[in-house]
């Protein structure tokens, strides 16, 4: 075997909780799949131990929450617990969606690296992702 | 060489079932580390148990939405599973987006279940390179049966024989008529034809395309292919579906299976011996600058490649002291 060693960055992109629009983890996700990397989309409501068990069976790099429904101060917390429980203590967490600046303080303090929200371009997400994935051996 | 011992804790852990390790242990090998060879050394010994089913078919044909419901039957019957569905990498970008999950949300929180999503990394023939080693992780890590989901594939992608035992080509109807199943190809693969999304119109008629290609097919040692007719959706057909594949698993368990896996391995050690013998003359060229050199002499039509090839063979097959990898 080994023609060359392939390294791919690989994301998960989730949408937990219960609301059903998911047209911006959908961009998001078309959008690191053109820039090359490999994205499992998880589809819609999804608990955090769904969620993390998707993150350690598919061994990625980065998970990107997308919510909209306002219960991020909720689930982003058991996400990131349940992360560091599992030992996945190296992935890189972002978010997007709906998520009031008040609240961005306390998600960066758990672990999320950051929050985008409406509007941001596309190439600064693929930037940010490129530059923060875990550069693993 | 330190990383041996993280070898042998990924591969204690995979015979344990254990998630994270089979996890890792996939990515190594899909990412070609250095490490990747060894460890399929080790864990290929303790492979050779599960049953490998193979499922192929067109793009929305259902492929993904019925391994959910096959898998939560096969759970129903005290199995665990392992899937490994392969979706396409972009040939532009490099980049892939992997949704089989999305049909089988119900299954990530299942202990018994294990699934891996897999770019193809434009590998041809509507699997990943690494796809037959992870499903032999899986194998190793004591799952009973192992699904490889292809990627959505068209007449020629048929790969999926060189690694699992039992092939369902699942089919929807309103796909062609009698026409598009006298082709060659997928159509010939089959042990089980699967007529999915039975609910809808037309499924009668579909059937009987396919059942009427499969009267002149010829039997195949001692099996003659079936056609059963699912709903994913409303859960028809999925405890039968399961039934003719434990009959195929037991056909295949007088004897033909070494067939099987004969021919398996077969064409697997000829991909292996490939691939080396390419690396290592190509490696062993550019060495010498000589890859440079054919490449010219090719490009200004000195050469036709051919020829070129059949030269640098002739020198590279005289014996000397072997290299090992």
């Amino acid at each position: 075997m080994n023609e060359k060693k392939e390294r791919k960055i690989r994301v998960v992109i989730a949408k937990p909780g219960l609301d059903s629009h998911d047209r911006g983890a959908k961009i998001v996700a078309r959008a690191l799949r053109d820039a090359g990397m490999e994205v499992i989309y998880t589809g819609l409501r999804q608990t955090p131990e769904q969620i993390v068990e998707t993150a350690l069976q598919e061994d990625v790099d980065v998970i990107g929450l997308s919510i909209l429904s306002g219960a991020h101060s909720t689930l982003f917390p058991r996400i990131m617990e349940l992360l560091k429980k599992k030992g996945l203590n190296d992935v890189l967490v972002f978010a997007g969606g709906i998520i009031p600046q008040e609240d961005v303080p306390a998600l960066k303090k758990i672990g999320i690296k950051e929050i985008f929200g409406p509007g941001t371009p596309t190439s600064t997400l693929v930037e940010f992702v490129r530059k923060n994935a875990p550069k693993r051996k | 060489m330190p990383s041996l011992t993280r070898i042998q804790q990924l591969v204690k852990g995979v015979q344990k079932g254990d998630k994270r390790s089979i996890a890792r242990t996939i990515s190594i090998i899909e990412n070609n580390e250095p490490e990747a060879q060894k460890i399929i050394s080790l864990l290929y010994p303790k492979t050779g148990k599960a049953q490998i089913v193979g499922i192929t078919g067109p793009p929305g044909a259902g492929k993904s939405t019925l391994i959910e419901k096959l898998v939560k039957e096969l759970r129903n019957r005290g199995n665990t599973v392992g899937v490994v569905a392969v979706d396409p990498t972009s040939p532009f970008s490099g980049g892939a987006f992997l949704g089989d999950r999305v049909r089988m949300q119900d299954l990530s929180l299942d202990p018994g279940v294990y699934i891996r999503s897999m770019a193809t990394r434009n590998y041809p023939g509507g699997l990943a390179r690494a796809t037959k080693d992870a499903a032999r992780v899986l194998d190793a890590s004591g799952k009973d049966v192992v699904i490889v989901e292809t990627v959505g594939a068209g007449q020629s992608e048929v790969e999926v024989i060189k690694v699992a035992h039992t092939i369902l080509v699942v089919l929807a109807p309103g796909l062609g008529d009698d026409i598009q199943a006298i082709k060659a190809g997928q159509m010939e693969i089959g042990d089980i034809f699967v007529v999915n999304k039975a609910d809808r119109e037309n499924a009668n008629k579909a059937m009987s395309d396919i059942e009427a290609m499969l009267e002149m097919a010829t039997e195949k040692k001692g099996w003659k292919p079936i056609v059963v007719k699912t709903s994913a959706l409303t859960g028809e057909g999925i405890a039968e579906l399961l039934e003719r594949i434990n009959e195929h698993r037991k056909y295949l368990k007088k004897g033909v299976i070494d067939e099987r896996r004969k021919e398996i391995i077969e064409n697997e050690l000829v991909e292996a011996l490939t691939q080396k013998i390419r690396e290592s003359i190509r490696n062993e060229l550019k060495q010498k600058d000589e890859w440079n050199k054919l490449t010219q002499k090719v490009l200004s039509r000195q050469i036709d490649p051919y020829s070129a090839a059949d030269k640098v063979l002739a020198r590279q097959l005289k014996p000397k002291p072997t290299r090992k990898h």
